[in-house]
């Protein structure tokens, strides 16, 4: 087990990378998921089947399958992804704005996947609004993009926190493939690293990024029991 | 209330069609409602008189036939529609006020939001009509927490609020424990002598005979008869609405 302590710092720089992809991760699924959603409950036809299309694209695709058309499909279209070297975070986030686009394309799957679960649990809050109340604020003339934001979504976001929070674990978990298309130094990667090349045993390896990944899971979880059970009370 | 306002008529329905899959919902339905008119329309369930109320401010839309508003036929989608629902009120049957918002930003949400009212001009009148419907005292409460018929009251004080040329009245009683129907009907009333002009679906025969110019009986999808109240509960002219009215009215 001498491993988790004489490499540490291996584990730890694997932690903080994946911890990275994750937070970009999660903002970048947030924000598309939501913008699918509101195509799919829109009330025009061609915006539906839009955002109806991505969802099944995306949700019944392997996220694997996902990764290699970033990781080979991008770089044959001759994108590096340069767009996401976002000034500011890209001194924050330093992998954004290296040379090796791996990190990018990584990202690109994991949000263009992730988001496809994103839309369908914030859909789900919104079908737990009572019709009726849509319908109310229509017929007072509020349009769409009103009723949406002082109707619909306070009120879906409530029954939208848990399972949102369950796509984003397993998010974490899934970015694990990214240590597989290139990522250098990510938790998954490090094990792969340690086990192959410098020859440590599997198991304490497993053990000490299971760790890693449990660190960012298990607290979200029991953030979200707690969500949970206020809004029991609440109701 | 007798002398109904003469003119334009407000709400013009002109052979009306409109089918859920192969049930023929509403059939060629023609029908004019003055301005100042109280308009009741009863019926047995299923023969669309929901439908009728729902397609004036076009929650349903139509298959054919035409509707006209204020003179303008009623627009498809978009802006324009929004604009004409917020001249028509509707008030349903299960209140659908908006649960995470208090009795008066319900009242006040479409004042601010869609006629750009100031907050605190929005907020005095709310609370003149929570006032003027009996519940000014609930005013900083959630919906939840009062009773159904204060949540009817609050509604129509929410639909009031846009300053509506016409009122639409969805079976506002039917989901009331009976005696709350009382508290809602006499606002009803209230605002029948004050001239508005409503379409009320409802099963309240007293208040269709008290209050209301007209009453409408549908049957089928098909408008079977117009007639003033009197006339229509003394000498039902069709079978059906005789037969209609000797089974609730027997009771």
């Amino acid at each position: 087990m001498n491993v988790l302590i004489d490499k540490f710092d291996v584990f730890a720089g694997g932690f903080w990378l994946t911890l990275q992809i994750c937070i970009l991760a999660a903002i970048g699924a947030l924000i598309l998921g939501a913008i699918v959603a509101v195509l799919r409950i829109s009330p025009v036809p061609p915006l539906r089947a839009v955002g109806t299309s991505y969802v099944n694209v995306f949700r019944n695709m392997p996220l694997t399958v996902v990764m290699f058309f970033a990781a080979f499909g991008l770089p044959a279209l001759g994108s590096n992804a340069d767009f996401l070297r976002i000034p500011v975070i890209d001194s924050l986030f330093t992998r954004l704005g290296t040379d090796l686009p791996y990190f990018r394309f990584a990202l690109i799957a994991l949000v263009l996947y992730t988001a496809a679960f994103v839309c369908e649990a914030l859909r789900s809050g919104v079908n737990a609004v009572p019709a009726g109340q849509a319908e109310a604020a229509r017929s007072l003339g509020l349009t769409f993009g009103q009723n949406l934001r002082h109707v619909v979504l306070p009120q879906s976001w409530q029954a939208s926190v848990v399972p949102l929070g369950s796509v984003i674990i397993a998010m974490i978990k899934n970015s694990a493939l990214a240590g597989f298309f290139g990522v250098v130094g990510d938790l998954s990667a490090t094990a792969d690293q340690l086990t192959g090349a410098e020859g440590y045993a599997f198991v304490p390896v497993a053990i000490g990024i299971s760790i890693g990944y449990l660190i960012m899971t298990v607290p979200l979880g029991a953030l979200l029991d707690r969500i949970e059970k206020r809004q029991a009370v609440a109701r | 209330m007798d002398d109904v306002t003469t003119g334009e008529p407000l709400i013009v329905l002109d052979a009306v069609n409109k089918w859920f899959g192969p049930l023929h919902v509403l059939d060629d339905v023609s029908l004019s409602v003055g301005r100042g008119e109280v308009v009741v329309v009863i019926g047995p369930s299923g023969s669309g008189k929901s439908t009728l109320c729902r397609t004036i401010n076009r929650l349903e839309p139509i298959n054919s036939g035409t509707i006209t508003f204020d003179g303008q036929p009623l627009p498809a989608e978009g802006k324009p529609l929004a604009q004409l629902r917020s001249e028509v009120g509707m008030v349903f049957q299960s209140f659908n006020l908006f649960a995470h918002k208090t009795i008066l930003e319900n009242v006040t949400l479409g004042p601010i939001k869609v006629r750009k009212e100031k907050p605190a001009a929005a907020r005095e009148r709310g609370l003149a009509l929570l006032d003027r419907v009996g519940i000014a005292n609930q005013a900083d409460k959630f919906p939840a927490q009062l009773s159904g018929g204060q949540q009817q009251r609050a509604a129509i004080a929410r639909a009031l609020a846009m300053q509506p040329k016409a009122m639409l009245f969805d079976e506002p009683t039917s989901a009331l424990d009976p005696e709350m129907v009382g508290e809602v009907l006499e606002v009803m009333t209230s605002l029948a002598s004050d001239g508005m002009t409503m379409v009320v679906v409802t099963h309240e025969m007293g208040f269709a005979r008290h209050a209301a110019n007209r009453v409408i009986f549908m049957a089928d999808g098909q408008l079977v008869e117009d007639a003033p109240p009197a006339e229509f509960f003394a000498n039902p002219r069709s079978e059906r609405a005789r037969d209609f009215l000797s089974k609730i009215l027997t009771h």
